[in-house]
């Protein structure tokens, strides 16, 4: 197994190089290096020469991805994209364009992050499994049907009308919990009880309608037939054999965004002020911020890979045929 | 299941009654903790974090909100007095320029400008003036400064500010102004006023260069501002400097209120230098260090940023000369007290106007803006057409505050184009036709809900050379008809179209319809409804309006280019003088060819020529007969139509005091003062909590899941 993780890191480079590519040249499509500075330093009294002082403080007064003028490897080493690229592979990140370390913001962020995206998470994940299988075990009857409805309804709607909704509701019309913030300790619990409610809330129709479909698919198998006729009781049917048997596509679907749960949520933290990633990402592709968005994008992708390889290993895991090579 | 859910729900009701326990609060919703009810602290907001808090950088408004607390340039402008007044802060006096000629001798106030070389102001500032406390200046027993050689191992353990166990304190000397001068031209700043400023002080630019250089052939190297020199500004003792400005330029003493010529300490500098510093943060650029009422004592800007009070401000009270109005408004009731009154300043990031709404209401921020969406539950217009409060906003005694900006917004014409430009009178029959055509009083009514006056020229109010009513109105836009001043008729429009050689909108030669191109940066929604609105004023003249859209860079870009047509802009002032707008109309600072702020490229030589008169003289008849006459040429040439100055509306609560609008200084937070006891009594009035929805939702539960169990236990019990 550790072979294969290996060799599954060492794919992960060349990908981690194509995203850096791409995000390179789809960010340098629309903002040239006179663009960034121009931003950096504000409308008012910006001077061509202030442009190129501050390109050459900041590394954008070198070609993009090729300098003819130098010799040899530097043709390619002195360029803006090696120079703000090949430091990430260590996890360097460098600063921003507002001279702010990245690589410090990504750890104070990603607590926030956390604190709501994995209670959402385990919540969610604990919340969905049960209706669903409450729906499957009064599956053909009235619970089941109002039950899909009710799925179906929630997940027509908007996520940013859970967010608003939960706002004026139980923040501002009943008053019982703050309507945004962030504290550290203990004290930070009542600021994400709200955005963690709205998450899972959110998160209930697709996700149960998701589960409810594994579920009824694994219903009707053999071994499903063989339990009951030994006499086994639905709920032991469904929690001790039933669940097992579907947490192959459930476990597919939850240990990839295991690790993209560092990375937060954009809407959720900007509405509730949680100072995370999802925040941290969004302001950086406001403000231009090339420095930023590049190791954002890159730390998704590395997370996202983390995410697949984790995936396999769980599925060997949870199912003793699957074997890694 | 039914366990399950009575697990979730037990630990929802434990994490809320544990964390309110941990509050202490009997607001369940107060974002605060419970220790801070009926403390002296004002709370208020901020939408975009702060990107510079170095004085030499920070130039925003979402900036100099702090930095004007803990900076202090050697002036101020007075809280009350209107026009704007400059007044000494840290100053003894505001400063009078001596004239020189270029042979060094001392010329008259009077001299005329041409013949003054150079402008030299001495500046005293006072004695005993102290820095905050910080780690940079602190000593050991042996009176080294305790943190200024710290090794890796040392800085390893250190996260914030904070984890110094020592702070240390010293007197502001006049160094400290001239090091902040030279730090504008430190090319690892990169300084936005550096262009203009390396134009009037002498050597400057000069010094600029050398740090330049210094830096291209030691890029590791710090840059030690004292190793090099600058002739335009030194010190002349412990707490005297000078400054040498080339030629006159009276408009020098509004920069020095501004934090880009406050004093920054070299011990700041150098301890934020030191290696492992930059990686954790550590900057002037996020720690500042002055002499404020004011210093920042936790800096996330992810999250607040709080000041508190510093404990080394030197004495300053509260203003005793205001007028009868500013008395009659309870403003003069804290005259002669020592400033500042607020202990603690809690600004909560908060990005979202919801969210930032509802706790204004809710009684946690102590002042609010008005967003578009809220604007109708708090303000309705009389029948005179007066803003005034709605009745919830008067039940929840709360306070509306007022203010014409000192900022404009326009659309230009690219005086470059050859279909909109050039001074010709038939183009500039064109534009006041289409001048005319845009009816921004529409516009304010419509779109800013008010929220703006319409423009009669470059100059807003409040504003030496604005001439209020019907005697300062654009003549060609607007005339008086019984005393009131109202919009020309559309016919007007039309004649003055035909005369430019577009009849009913068609050219005269080739009865093509005229096509004009309109750029912009605005997107959305909401822009689309003003872009439909833009097209229509024209179709009353029957001239067609192609709405080009792009981003922010390639609308910059074709401005620099001269490439647009149509264009919006807007420009606030730095300072209130009128040259901080005509300028924008000035030929030699044409955004084509010298990338200077004139984005229309008008460039009339008359008005040049008046301009720079203008420019150099002292307020007075004099100067209004010159600006007048420059009024009169832009307004006949028009190269923007002027569209409108907005006006700002705040919101504030009773228990908030001494609040005026000040849109030139930037450190009223000392003047603020606060009534806690009052909030917390209105807070716990406003903000009790609603339970009934926490039963009503344990009965639906109850209802929905007793069934199901019901329907359990019966498939259970039910024979094969």
């Amino acid at each position: 197994m550790l072979a294969y993780i290996l060799r599954r890191l060492l794919y992960a480079i060349p990908i981690l190089i194509g995203v850096n590519l791409l995000t390179f040249t789809l960010f340098f499509v629309v903002n040239t290096p006179d663009d960034i500075a121009r931003l950096q330093l504000g409308a008012k009294h910006v001077t061509p020469e202030a442009i190129e002082r501050w390109k050459v403080e900041h590394g954008y007064d070198k070609p993009l991805m090729l300098n003819a003028a130098a010799a040899g490897s530097a043709q390619f080493t002195d360029t803006i994209f090696f120079k703000h690229s090949a430091a990430m592979f260590v996890f360097e990140f460098g600063k921003g364009d507002d001279g702010r370390n990245i690589g410090n913001e990504i750890r104070t962020r990603m607590g926030p992050s956390l604190a709501i995206a994995l209670p959402v998470f385990v919540i969610g994940l604990l919340v969905n499994i049960t209706f669903a299988l409450l729906m499957v075990f009064f599956r053909a009857t009235y619970l089941d049907l109002w039950g899909v409805v009710l799925c179906v309804v929630l997940m027509s709607i908007s996520g940013l009308f859970y967010i608003i909704a939960g706002q004026y509701f139980i923040a501002k019309l009943w008053n019982l919990l703050p309507i945004s913030g962030f504290a550290g300790g203990i004290d930070g619990i009542r600021f994400i009880l709200l955005p963690v409610l709205v998450g899972v809330v959110a998160g209930i129709g697709s996700g149960s309608r998701w589960y409810r479909t594994i579920f009824l698919e694994e219903i009707g198998k053999d071994y499903v037939r063989t339990a009951r006729a030994k006499g086994l009781g639905e709920v032991r049917v469904l929690f001790r054999h039933v669940l097992k048997n579907g947490m192959i596509p459930i476990l597919t679907g939850a240990v990839v965004v295991l690790p993209l749960l560092f990375m937060g949520s954009l809407i959720t933290e900007s509405f509730f002020g949680i100072p995370g990633l999802g925040s941290y990402t969004i302001d950086a592709i406001q403000a231009q911020d090339f420095a930023v968005v590049r190791a954002m994008v890159f730390l998704g992708s590395f997370l996202y890979i983390v995410g697949l390889i984790l995936t396999d290993i769980s599925y060997s895991w949870v199912d003793p045929r699957v074997r890694l090579q | 299941m039914v366990r399950i859910g009575e697990i979730l729900l037990r630990a929802w009701l434990l994490g809320l009654g544990m964390s309110l326990m941990a509050g202490c609060s009997d607001s369940w919703n107060n974002p605060y903790p419970g220790s801070e009810a009926n403390a002296n602290v004002l709370y208020s907001a901020f939408s975009e974090r702060p990107k510079h808090l170095d004085p030499a950088r920070s130039y925003s408004s979402n900036e100099v909100e702090f930095t004007g607390q803990i900076y202090e340039p050697p002036l101020q402008y007075h809280f009350l007095k209107r026009p704007y007044t400059l007044i000494p802060l840290t100053a003894e006096a505001v400063p009078k320029p001596q004239y020189v000629d270029a042979a060094g001798h001392a010329l008259p106030d009077d001299a005329p400008a041409a013949s003054i070389a150079e402008s030299v102001y001495e500046i005293s500032i006072r004695p005993d003036v102290r820095y905050q406390p910080h780690p940079a200046f602190a000593r050991d027993a042996a009176g080294r400064l305790r943190y200024h050689a710290l090794d890796a191992a040392a800085v390893a353990g250190i996260t914030g500010i904070h984890d110094f166990a020592h702070t240390g304190t010293r007197e502001l000397v006049a160094a400290d102004y001239v090091y902040q001068i030279k730090r504008l031209a430190n090319p690892r700043l990169s300084s936005p006023i550096f262009g203009l400023m390396s134009e009037h002080i002498v050597g400057l630019k000069a010094l600029g260069e050398a740090l330049e250089k210094s830096a291209r052939d030691n890029p590791d190297a710090e840059l030690k501002l004292d190793d090099f020199p600058l002739v335009g500004a030194e010190v002349v003792d412990r707490h005297t400097y000078r400054i040498r400005i080339k030629g006159k330029y009276p408009q020098f003493t509004y920069w020095l209120a501004m934090p880009f010529f406050a004093p920054v300490p070299w011990e700041a500098e150098v301890f934020y230098a030191q290696a492992g510093m930059a990686d954790r943060n550590l900057t002037l650029d996020w720690q500042p260090v002055g002499t404020g009422p004011y210093y920042l004592a936790e800096n996330d800007p992810n999250r607040r940023m709080v000041l508190k009070k510093n404990p080394h401000f030197h004495g300053e009270t509260y203003p005793a000369d205001g007028d009868a109005e500013d008395r009659q408004a309870g403003l003069l009731a804290d005259a002669g007290k020592t400033l500042p009154f607020v202990e603690e300043a809690v600004y909560s990031l908060e990005k979202e106007t919801i969210p930032y709404w509802s706790k204004f209401l809710q009684g946690y921020y102590d002042s609010s803006g008005i967003s578009s969406d809220s604007f109708d539950q708090a303000v309705q217009f009389s029948s005179g057409g007066d803003p005034q409060l709605t009745d919830s906003m008067r039940e929840q005694d709360i306070h509306l505050i007022t203010a014409v900006a000192a900022s404009l917004w326009y659309v230009g014409f690219n005086m470059l184009d050859p279909v909109v430009g050039g001074l010709s009178e038939d183009r500039q029959k064109l534009r006041q036709a289409l001048s005319i055509a845009f009816d921004y009083d529409e516009f304010i009514s419509i779109f800013l809900n008010g929220r703006g006056i319409p423009a009669q020229g470059p100059i807003p109010p409040g504003l030496f050379g604005y001439v209020e009513g019907v005697a300062g109105l654009n003549p060609y836009v607007y005339e008086a008809r019984d005393g009131v001043i109202q919009r020309r008729s559309i016919e007007t429009a039309r004649k003055l179209l035909g005369e430019a050689g577009y009849p009913n909108g068609r050219d005269a030669k080739t009865g093509a319809p005229l096509v004009l191109y309109f750029d912009t940066m605005a997107s959305g929604p909401d822009a689309k409804s003003r872009l439909d609105w833009m097209k229509k004023q024209l179709d009353k003249l029957n001239v067609q309006l192609v709405v080009r859209g792009t981003d922010y860079n390639r609308f910059q870009d074709k401005i620099r280019k001269g490439n647009a047509q149509l264009f919006e802009w807007g420009w606030n002032a730095d300072y209130p003088d009128p040259e901080n707008f005509l300028f924008l109309l000035y030929g030699p600072h044409k955004k084509v060819g010298s990338g200077g702020e004139n984005a229309a490229n008008y460039d009339n030589p008359e008005f040049n020529r008046l301009f720079e008169r203008m420019k150099d003289m002292d307020n007075g008849p004099e100067r209004q007969q010159v600006i007048d006459a420059m009024l009169e040429i832009v307004r006949r040439d028009a190269p923007w139509i002027f569209a409108y100055y907005p006006k700002s509306f705040g919101l504030r609560h009773g228990w908030v005091h001494n609040v005026k609008p000040n849109l030139m200084a930037n450190n009223t937070l000392k003047y603020r003062r606060i009534d806690p006891g009052l909030r917390e009594a209105r807070r716990d009035e406003w903000n009790r909590p609603v339970l009934w929805p926490i039963v009503l939702l344990l009965a639906a539960l109850v209802a929905v899941i007793a069934p199901a169990v019901i329907a359990w236990r019966r498939h259970e019990r039910k024979t094969a």
